[in-house]
């Protein structure tokens, strides 16, 4: 199950970086909120895939690493408001030079 | 165990929280963040005198004995940041009063640096490293903020740079937590530091520390700087003083505290590596502030000299070297606050920042020329002003190493960043003044009086370093004997 895990979190920072290395906004933003998402399963991953109960005692005998779950909870939540922020400063830019190209917005007049 | 560590942190958000309720009121809003920042700098002062006098102060939230829980801890070093970032930050609010505009007044201007300061003192206080992490982003959600107010092109432009910069790095942070805590099991910095000595720093363990050097020199602009100058010259006057003085250097203290309390084994792996990342740093920041005739260019490219110069003591890891640093970190955020709000002075006066266009501005402006040479001088680390002290110390440290090319690369960038400043004094200062008496706006006080506290501060701070030496002492030992820390943190 590890080895699954960290394939698929291999995959998703490749689909990342191709996203981030593209020239549109939209796309950079995109591929900056996958490649937070596979750091979070790589956190799982690397606290233990144990298939054990839920973390309360009394409730069986091998129990679930509680840590990186309320890390990646965490860390989650800051990756909403990161994503958030920065689709608005995408939306702002469109609104302000009516382009979602990066290479058009290198060097301005009023510079 | 002890709740007045939250304060530094808790006030801040509080304030800011509240002032986006007062939004209509403006001078209430001013007056609450300047209140917050002194008595932010109160406490700064009651703790450093605490820790003096009985040690390392450590908070276990919710009564959660560490490891387990999330923790607090002052040392004498994060008390010294917090109070210098209280001092700058209050300055910079000083100066923003008058400067900063309705609009971003209106734009919850206020909040947000409340909100930057939280996430800065946050990172110097805490104990562990995921909360470190989360700080790092509540300070970095508040500076994009911060950089896109006002909704000018070239900040949108510089922001979106900025912001994938930094959430890149964020990544590679996550990545080596996450390796980190496979390897070893525990996110708790003293518990880490054990953990690690236990096992003997394994060249795994090794591996992630480089991961965790990348994510630090990214955001400290150690070497990996290209997206400093930019970000740094694109924002209004006092957000970026703000920026200079602040948001590098909370970087500089992750790399301090992450190589002297946790990787600290392998001395002659990493460090060698700090040590070459912090001489090529001096370098390209010298070519770049000689290369530009932008004024914010200029002393952006500062900013970046300092840095090098402030892990070229790391890299020697020597006492002296150490508190070299540190008088030099809490110098460098002071005069750095300065250089930008002088510059950023400067550029308001002639409306434009190319220091070609500008000459004879001390005519006109004799006390804005007289600040701006002394702030040059401080920061080449003449005799009497702040900077030398650090110089000395990092010098001294180096000699007794015998690392003969680090202590020339940081002496002969003083004499770029000497020669860097004289070539702005005699162009923008000396010379025809091209500002005739009836097109001569006047100075305002709000301007001047922030320059001018900052300027006494380092003047103080040279010819005061008596005082802050017993400070800054205990904060090196602290850092070199990581046991003090874990006995705090662990066993107390």
């Amino acid at each position: 199950m590890e080895t699954l895990i960290t394939i698929l979190s291999g995959v998703l920072v490749t689909v990342a970086t191709y996203l981030i290395l593209s020239k549109s906004v939209m796309r950079v933003i995109l591929g900056t909120a996958i490649l937070s998402h596979a750091a979070h399963l790589l956190i799982m991953t690397m606290g233990g895939l144990k298939t054990g109960s839920v973390p309360i005692l009394g409730e069986g005998d091998s129990n679930v690493d509680a840590l990186p779950q309320a890390l990646i909870l965490t860390s989650i939540v800051i990756s909403f408001a990161v994503t958030a922020v920065s689709l608005v400063l995408a939306y702002r830019i469109y609104k302000e030079t009516k382009t979602d190209d990066l290479y058009e917005l290198r060097g301005f007049k009023d510079e | 165990m002890n709740n007045i560590l939250v304060l530094p942190m808790a006030i801040p958000v509080l304030a800011g929280i509240i002032l986006i309720f007062f939004r209509p009121y403006i001078k209430l809003q001013r007056w609450i963040s300047l209140c917050v920042m002194i008595v932010n700098a109160g406490i700064a002062i009651y703790l450093l005198n605490r820790i003096q006098a009985e040690g390392i102060v450590g908070l276990n939230f919710g009564g959660w004995e560490p490891p387990f829980g999330i923790v607090f801890v002052a040392d004498s070093f994060s008390a010294i940041l917090i109070l210098t970032t209280s001092i700058v930050a209050a300055i910079c609010l000083l100066y923003a009063f008058s400067t900063i505009g309705k609009d971003h007044e209106n734009m919850f201007f206020y909040s947000f640096v409340n909100f930057l300061v939280a996430g800065v003192n946050g990172s110097f206080l805490t104990g562990d490293l995921f909360n470190l992490y989360v700080c790092f982003e509540v300070m970095l959600v508040a500076s994009y903020v911060l950089l896109a107010l006002g909704g000018k092109k070239v900040q949108l432009k510089e922001s979106i740079k900025y912001v994938v910069i930094n959430v890149i790095s964020s990544w590679f942070f996550l990545v080596a937590i996450a390796y980190l805590y496979g390897m070893v099991g525990t996110l708790n910095m003293a518990h880490l530091s054990e953990r690690i000595a236990e096992s003997g720093q394994t060249p795994l363990l090794t591996t992630i520390s480089i991961v965790f050097l990348t994510v630090f020199a990214l955001k400290s602009g150690l070497l990996l700087y290209y997206w400093l100058p930019g970000s740094y010259s694109a924002p209004p006057t006092a957000v970026a003083a703000l920026f200079g003085a602040l948001l590098t250097k909370v970087g500089v203290y992750a790399m301090f505290r992450v190589f002297t309390l946790l990787f600290y084994h392998e001395l002659s792996f990493t460090h060698t590596i700090i040590g070459v990342l912090a001489g090529l740093t001096l370098i390209g920041g010298s070519i770049g502030a000689v290369a530009y005739r932008d004024i914010r260019q200029i002393i952006s490219y500062n900013v970046i000299i300092a840095i090098g110069f402030i892990l070229v003591g790391l890299a020697i890891a020597t006492p002296e070297a150490i508190e070299g640093s540190i008088y030099y970190l809490v110098h460098d955020m002071i005069v750095k606050a300065l250089l930008f709000l002088l510059a950023g002075s400067m550029i308001m006066l002639t409306g434009t920042a190319r220091i070609d266009y500008m000459s004879g501005l001390i005519r006109n402006y004799p006390l804005l020329g007289w600040m701006f040479f002394i702030v040059m001088l401080s920061l080449a680390g003449i005799p009497p002003l702040s900077g030398f002290i650090g110089k000395v110390l990092v010098g001294q440290g180096a000699v007794e190493t015998g690392s003969y090319l680090l202590l020339a690369l940081a002496f002969l960038s003083s004499i770029v960043v000497l020669y860097s400043l004289l070539r702005v004094f005699l162009n923008c200062f000396w010379g025809e003044t091209i500002i005739s008496e009836e097109d001569e706006r006047p100075q305002k006080k709000g301007w001047l009086i922030p320059c001018a506290i900052l300027t006494i501060a380092t003047i103080g701070l040279g010819l005061g370093a008596e005082s802050l030496a017993p400070y800054v002492s205990n904060a090196a030992d602290t850092l070199l004997n990581p046991d003090k820390y874990i006995d705090a943190v662990l066993y107390d």
